[in-house]
């Protein structure tokens, strides 16, 4: 019986593990890869406080996970399969073994969204790409999509310059979401050409990308753009399968907390991607860690009163 | 830590087409987030099938020419191999019990 476990080895969940640690609770943290989370998917991480020269992505979740192993967070690579509630009882099966814990802290992060339109599934691995940082060196000197208006889609395009020979960055306002930082990079950068009002409408090719069908929203207007890669960030889905049923969530599908980081369920906390909130950013995951580690020792306190 | 087998374009001929055994090969990259995510579990699924799959990983920095060969633009991927043929070819990270389904499809 442990009297935390936390699913998810993300910056939300790494930093709920360290102060669950350094607290001396008996804290196991279940992730199904290696820890890290989306974060290892970014080249460069320059808003997060303490690196003024930026830090790269794997630098940083290296460096969260040795900070919470010192303490004594135990990490095991374990994929969770369910969760069951029985009054206050929680029972976690993972592909190996049944746990049961007092607290539970869900930071299960989210994955990315897909468009949803024809080609986009039979060409993911030969041409379809929702990560440049990994696959942006296969398309050296060619011409590629990007897809999205925010910061993520618009850092992809900056580091996509390095390798391919010109971006199409697709959007289907006539601004971006983005920070303005980046909005400026991007400006200034000969290879990325902005398509405004638009939305990429079918992705065709033989065996592999060859073109991007595009709509644009205000004229209606159809055209195709040779492409060989499409990369595709439009934002995320929380991965909340484990939960559907047993949690309040939103209509997204994001949990729904209160400030303290407290579902619907006594002694179980969300944080991070996954939870419903307007702004997802590492800072603010880390945060939340540190407030559902501080409350889950709160709630185990309050029980053995009790 | 196990020490898996990198194979290199040289060598990839002798060690997965002519294999005895069924194998996977792990297409990585130092700078791939994802990759790095999968490699522990690629690890593990090589110490627990010794023996009986031969498990081996492909720097694409290093080697153009195997994953120009089968199409790869996307990493990670893994290739399973059975008498040196493709059975199946998986790309992005997975979890381990699906990566072990495919295992069991070709033993």
């Amino acid at each position: 019986m442990y009297d935390i476990i936390i699913i998810g080895g993300g910056p939300a969940g790494l930093t709920a593990g360290l102060y669950n640690a350094r607290a001396r609770m008996n804290v196991l943290l279940l992730e199904k890869f290696a820890p890290g989370g989306q974060v290892l998917n970014t080249d460069w991480v320059e808003n997060y406080p303490g690196f003024p020269e930026g830090v790269s992505g794997f630098e940083l979740m290296d460096r969260m996970k040795g900070q919470a192993e010192k303490f004594g967070l135990e990490i095991r690579s374990e994929e969770v399969v369910r969760v069951e509630f029985e009054g206050r009882r929680k029972f976690i099966t993972t592909n190996k073994e049944t746990l049961e814990t007092r607290a539970l802290i869900l930071a299960c992060g989210a994955s990315w969204k897909r468009l949803g339109i024809e080609g986009e599934s039979d060409f993911i691995g030969r041409g379809v790409s929702f990560c440049a940082t990994c696959d942006g060196p296969f398309y050296r000197d060619q011409e590629v999509a990007v897809i999205g208006g925010g910061d993520t889609a618009v850092e992809e395009s900056l580091f996509l310059t390095r390798f391919a020979r010109k971006i199409n960055h697709i959007h289907r306002r006539d601004e971006l979401r983005a920070v303005k930082l980046l909005q400026e990079r991007a400006m200034a950068e000969d290879k990325i050409k902005f398509i405004w009002d638009t939305v990429p409408e079918r992705i065709l090719g033989k065996d592999g990308v060859e073109a991007i069908e595009l709509r644009n929203v205000k004229t209606g207007e159809i055209s195709q753009k040779a492409v060989h890669g499409v990369f595709v960030f439009i934002g995320t889905v929380p991965n909340t399968e484990l939960v559907q049923g047993l949690l309040n969530l939103d209509d997204a599908g994001f949990v729904i907390t209160n400030d303290r980081m407290e579902t619907s369920v006594p002694g179980v906390f969300a944080v991070g991607d996954m939870r419903s909130k307007g702004f997802r950013q590492i800072s603010t995951a880390v945060g939340e860690g540190a407030c559902a580690a501080n409350r889950a020792e709160k709630y185990l306190e309050s029980f053995q009163e009790s | 830590m196990v020490d898996i087998l990198q194979v290199t374009d040289d060598s990839f001929e002798d060690e997965i087409v002519k294999s005895d055994l069924p194998t996977v090969v792990d297409f990585w990259a130092a700078w791939c987030g994802p990759c790095r995510m999968v490699s522990p579990v690629v690890e593990e699924l090589a110490k627990e099938y010794e023996g009986k799959i031969k498990v081996a990983k492909m720097d694409v920095d290093q080697n153009r020419q195997t994953p120009a060969k089968f199409g790869i633009r996307n990493i990670p991927t893994l290739i399973f191999f059975k008498g040196g043929e493709v059975a199946k070819m998986i790309v992005g990270a997975q979890p381990k019990s699906s990566l072990e389904e495919e295992i069991k499809k070709l033993l």
